[in-house]
């Protein structure tokens, strides 16, 4: 690990932001993890970052006088290109993510600012940057084929979030195994307005550094849509025009994404040609989401994808998958297949998300008997648990 | 690992692809496909009747191929597509953005009309 903080950025013209970053964050400062510097604007951003060459990270707010953050994102290039940006962002404001996400912005979080979230998404920018940095360093020296991939593997598992949004009446839980040769799959959960929860399950069609790359871009694409538009067929339709703008290596990506609202059970998805995820109701009985129809992202331009909805029981699970799972082998190329995966529940009622994602995962070690997965294998589990009362 | 069959029928380039398309072979797919299409090719039909397996690295090497194809002004297309290999076209959406013909006699009568 470093020995020296990381050091931070926190450009706001608001004069109580200073007091309140070094407020919430004091643990973390007092612990030497975080070090935390100030500029009121961009111009005075640019002067810090010029002067100090050890700034790690910029948090930016947009709006600020003489030098705005849009502007200030295309100019922390010039001085260092491995200084990652989080912008802050008015809620819903998709015209200014969008900008700041073609500007190279690594992630946001929206006003009123929730320092969780915030904590958050600066520890795993941080821990991004640590695993780029080490490939960097690695680059320069003579790189095997496998070294770059473990890197891809690393930067893929550094941007997964391992904290999930939890409330009195649902619970989500997610995890991705990596294969040795691959790393594409990546699932997101962000939180939306009136307590609704945005979920998103995701295979890009590449392995290596280029397609870890574009995992990453994916995902902030795709948080940045999923806050800036409400219906998810409208997500998935502008990250697929955002993903086409600078694509021409033909990757593609399919990606699942839905809205979840906890206080009615209501889910309303599309999809962008991913495997249909599995509803698992209360006695353990399964049935597949009815599927949209809609194309992976990154294919071909104005594409329209279609949505659906249903509304979860209590006690209902969505298990979200990638190909991974159903696609695993045996030695004798048996496939793992849709019939053993809801052969898992059959019987029994799902416990919480939690213990469903580890019996996803156990079924298909079991099932391939020792022999190493060719596909990354990832499983997001989101239980519906009704009226707490 | 083996290469690609392939033959020339009336002015179509007919290529049938290996079994099992995943990771672990999808760069030598491609390195094949590119290797057998030439420039002067205006129809391409990818044969698939062998295909058994075929993973997202896959997919995007036909997916490359026909994109190259379509800049060239020539014409693409994939067939006789087994039933786990038509759900995997069907789940990613790849039938509706690449011709799928149920039998090489089919894609030849649609692409040399």
């Amino acid at each position: 690990m470093t020995s020296r903080p990381f050091k931070i950025l926190v450009v706001d013209d608001e004069p109580d932001v200073k007091p309140l970053f070094q407020q919430r964050m004091r643990r973390d400062i007092r612990a030497g993890r975080y070090e935390l510097v100030f500029a009121a604007n961009g111009v005075e951003a640019m002067e810090k970052l010029n002067e100090d060459r050890t700034i790690d990270m910029v948090v930016t707010d947009i709006n600020m006088p003489q030098m705005d953050g849009l502007t200030l994102l295309q100019q922390i290039p010039e001085v260092d290109p491995n200084v990652r940006a989080i912008i802050i962002s008015a809620y819903g404001d998709m015209k200014n993510i969008r900008t700041a996400m073609n500007r190279g912005a690594f992630d946001f979080v929206t006003k009123p600012l929730d320092f969780d979230d915030l904590q958050v998404t600066i520890d795993r920018t941080l821990k991004h940057l640590s695993e780029w940095r080490d490939a960097l360093a690695s680059r320069d020296q003579l790189t095997a084929l496998q070294n770059e991939l473990d890197i891809a593997n690393r930067m893929q598992k550094s941007i997964l979030p391992t904290q999930f949004p939890k409330g009195s009446n649902y619970e989500i839980f997610a995890n991705m195994e990596p294969a040795r040769n691959v790393g594409g799959d990546f699932y997101d959960v962000v939180r939306l307005e009136g307590g609704r929860i945005g979920v998103a399950i995701a295979d890009v069609s590449d392995k290596g550094v280029p397609a870890a790359l574009v995992m990453m871009s994916s995902r902030t694409l795709l948080k940045g849509a999923a806050i800036g538009y409400e219906p998810p067929g409208q997500v998935l339709g502008a990250v697929n025009e955002l993903l086409l703008e600078n694509n021409d290596t033909a990757m593609f990506v399919t990606v699942f994404y839905a809205v979840y609202d906890p206080s009615n059970g209501n889910f309303r998805y599309a999809n962008g040609g991913h495997n249909p995820p599995l509803i698992i109701h209360a006695d353990g009985s399964s049935s597949f989401l009815p599927m949209t129809g809609g194309v992976a992202l990154g294919i071909a331009p104005d594409l329209e994808y279609l949505e659906n909805e249903v509304t979860l029981e209590p006690g209902g699970t969505v298990l979200l998958y990638t190909d991974g799972v159903v696609e695993a082998m045996t030695a004798a190329n048996e496939q793992f297949g849709d019939d053993r995966l809801r052969a898992i529940f059959a019987g029994s009622s799902p416990q919480d998300p939690q213990t469903t994602t580890e019996a996803v995962f156990q079924a298909v070690h079991s099932f391939a008997g020792g022999i190493a997965q060719s596909d990354d294998i990832t499983v997001l589990a989101l239980t519906h648990r009704g009226d707490a009362s | 690992m083996m290469g690609l069959a392939t033959e020339r029928q009336s002015g179509t380039l007919i290529a049938r692809s290996y079994e099992r398309v995943d990771g672990a072979n999808a760069r030598q797919f491609q390195d094949d496909l590119e290797e057998v299409i030439g420039e002067a090719d205006r129809i391409v039909i990818l044969d698939l009747q062998e295909l058994r397996y075929i993973s997202s690295a896959g997919l995007r090497v036909i997916l490359l191929t026909a994109k190259s194809l379509t800049r060239q002004g020539a014409k693409f297309a994939v067939c006789s597509l087994s039933e786990p290999i038509q759900e995997i076209f069907s789940i990613s959406g790849f039938d509706k953005v690449i011709p799928v013909h149920p039998s090489l006699s089919e894609a030849m009568d649609a692409l040399q009309g």
